[in-house]
């Protein structure tokens, strides 16, 4: 049985589920398999009861072998399917990471756009919900760094249900991540609904102040600080950026120019980090309107704690606020701003 | 396995029979045209005009005796030595060479000639062919596959996870195993330990067959046979096809290094092309005059190359960023724009 839940306020899980299910009946040629997609539903049910009302040919469970998983998609696409497939979990995707680096995101164009691989991996990243090891890295970093690839990641139920569909409608092949700390967020949305296109960052709450510059789980995370801030008199704008890449910079770069001050927070280890390419390019675009270097907050630099330390790992509320802290405010002062 | 000893002279099969005369010739043309390809690509590849190239002299009968066994609408899944497989499948010879001649990766459109690009990641290709059979069997089309694969990718995991896929979906896939003898340097008894390659079959539930990869007529007969069952539901097979790589395995390898001169001479003397033409001259399926045909159309096809590759193609440079997405990001747009500035101030 599906999600079903009083009104039209959906669950981020429940929306992609609703995303599926209708990608499923708009279109014959996408299918869902992937490890306990099928009957079981997914090990978080995002593809709860899928195969039962689309039948096994639609949504079925594969053996368990993610490089095979993503290999057969790429062999499946190519002869026109769009397969939607899952990683269990952020870090059982490594096995088929040669697939996706060397195949699926080059496969346009090492055949100078003769093959095209409209596939979306699914995959469940992020912290905070009590995971034993390997099940939440962080991963995007990874993937961000191979062009040819589309990553995006919703932060709001409305947002997975919209670039859900998107991404499957996409012919580019996407790495679809799923904050899975948020399944269970909750949003009063009426579905189908459209939002904007994946690749354009939104402004999720205005401010003038600073900018956080957030993405997937750490959505909520800022809005939550963003409104503590402003119980100090500090008015924090926050931008979702939805498509890490390709990154379209241009919403954060404007914010940015309109604050003079901005934070990049993301769960995982700073060092190389997704944050560094952002406060790099907000630099390089935004520098003479820029009051504070440009600060970055996310995990420490080590490998994903165990669950009972977790909450000493991730960043958030106060951590985010001791960074904006240090946005050298003293300068407003010096200088009579 | 073997149908034709290395006399030419045929050996009884329980199973299996010799192709007939119209198939034998048809592989003997391919196999001459084959190595004269092998030839001219390699004095290109000496002559710098070309990066690099993996020949694949030696291993012409298991490369069209395999695809020579594919139907119209079938696929071909080749890995980087499989030029003469391509080449016999109808890829245009100089598309072949393109990834070699450093123009491009992939020098052709893979749909036109039902080729997948051609794989350096070996065995990476092993499931792109699980998932394309699938895919045309989910639309109805009766497509089958054949996947090239070297000795030392069978220790890949891709491999095991390609086979195993292959055999739980009942694909219509034959992984046809060229064990060469060399991974470039490393021995086979450095690979697997396993009685053949073709026993690995056994514990995927497929069926696996042991062949003398250097006779044209018992591979084409067995990949027929294994293509045949696998489109009736059979299942995916996997067939070893034994076999050497007689030269190095690139331009820039030192065979000296790791092998005796005796072990390739006595693959030499079991040279695939030597058996076939003893055959079919002794049965008098050929005469003097179309063996000469064959050796003009081998001829023609090496003048074409080397004529073709004469001159230099001209590359533009702003290409790099047409096709890495379904539309030119703002970020490439930028980036496709300062490298015409970069090239402007040349």
């Amino acid at each position: 049985m599906a999600h079903t839940f009083p009104t039209s306020e959906t669950t981020m899980g429940a929306a992609l589920n609703r995303a599926l299910r209708d990608a499923l009946a708009a279109d014959p040629d996408v299918l869902v398999y992937g490890e306990d997609v099928g009957p079981l539903g997914g090990v978080f049910r995002v593809t709860d009861g899928l195969t039962a009302d689309f039948g096994e040919e639609r949504c079925f469970d594969s053996p368990l072998a993610e490089s095979g998983i993503v290999g057969t998609a790429i062999g499946m696409a190519a002869y026109g399917l769009r397969p939607v497939v899952e990683m269990q979990f952020d870090a059982f995707s490594y096995p088929a990471f040669e697939q996706v680096t060397s195949h699926l995101a080059k496969m346009r164009n090492r055949t100078r756009g003769a093959v095209t691989l409209p596939v979306v991996i699914r995959v469940p990243y992020g912290g905070g919900i009590g995971g034993v090891e390997h099940h939440s890295d962080s991963s995007e970093a990874y993937y961000t760094h191979t062009p040819g690839l589309r990553v995006v990641t919703p932060g709001t139920p409305a947002d997975a249900y919209s670039m859900l569909r998107e991404a499957i409608d996409c012919d580019d092949p996407v790495l679809f991540l799923e904050p899975k700390r948020r399944y269970w967020a909750r949003e009063t949305v009426e579905l189908p609904v459209r939002t904007e296109p994946m690749q354009r960052s939104v402004v999720r709450r205005s401010g003038s102040d600073a900018t956080l510059i957030v993405y997937g789980p750490m959505v909520a995370t800022a809005l939550e600080a963003a409104e503590a801030a402003a119980g100090e008199g500090r008015d924090l704008e926050v931008v979702d950026l939805r498509q890490l890449a390709p990154f379209d910079d241009a919403t954060v770069t404007a914010s940015v120019r309109r604050t003079g001050r901005a934070v990049v927070v993301h769960e995982a280890s700073v060092f190389g980090g997704y944050g560094a390419e952002v406060a790099a390019r907000v630099t390089e675009q935004c520098f003479h309107h820029l009051e504070a270097p440009v600060l970055r907050v996310g995990g420490w630099d080590v490998p994903y704690p165990p669950p009972k330390l977790e909450e000493h790992h991730l960043p958030g509320v106060d951590r985010i606020l001791t960074a904006v802290d240090r946005l050298q405010w003293e300068s407003e002062w010096v200088e009579g701003r | 396995m073997r149908l034709v000893d290395r006399h030419g002279v045929r050996r009884e099969h329980s199973s299996f029979t010799v192709p007939d005369p119209a198939m034998l010739a048809e592989l003997h043309r391919a196999m001459v045209i084959g190595r004269r390809f092998n030839q001219q690509a390699g004095t290109l590849a000496r002559q710098g005009r070309l990066a690099v190239y993996p020949s694949s002299t030696g291993q012409e009968a298991a490369q069209v005796g395999g695809v020579l066994a594919l139907g119209e609408r079938d696929w071909l899944f080749p890995s980087y030595r499989d030029s003469v497989a391509m080449l016999t499948h109808g890829v245009d010879p100089v598309e072949t060479l393109t990834l070699f001649r450093g123009d491009w990766h992939c020098g052709y459109d893979p749909h036109r000639y039902r080729c997948a690009p051609q794989c350096t990641p070996l065995a990476t290709n092993a499931s792109h062919a699980v998932g394309l059979t699938y895919a045309a069997r989910h639309k109805g089309h009766d497509v089958a596959a054949l996947v090239l694969m070297g000795d030392g990718a069978t220790s890949e995991g891709d491999t095991h996870e390609a086979y195993n896929f292959a055999a739980v979906w009942n694909t219509p896939v034959v992984f046809l195993v060229q064990n060469n003898h060399w991974a470039i340097s490393v021995p086979l008894h450095r690979q697997s330990v396993a009685p053949t390659l073709a026993h690995k079959a056994v514990g995927y539930g497929m069926r696996g067959y042991h062949v003398d990869g250097n006779d044209a007529a018992a591979v084409h007969s067995v990949v027929a046979h294994a293509l045949t069952e696998a489109r009736e539901g059979g299942g995916p097979a996997i067939v070893e096809a034994l076999t050497y790589r007689v030269d190095p395995h690139t331009n820039a390898d030192a065979p000296q290094r790791y092998r005796d001169d005796g072990e390739v001479e006595y693959w030499v003397e079991r040279d695939p092309l030597i058996r076939m033409e003893t055959l079919l001259r002794n049965e008098q399926i050929v005469d003097d005059g179309l063996l000469e045909v064959y050796e003009r159309d081998a001829e023609r096809i090496a003048t074409v190359v080397r004529d073709r590759m004469a001159g230099e193609d001209r590359l533009d440079p702003a290409s790099l960023f047409t096709d890495v997405y379904a539309e030119v990001p703002p970020v490439l747009e930028r980036q496709r724009n300062e490298l015409a500035e970069e090239l402007r101030e040349v």
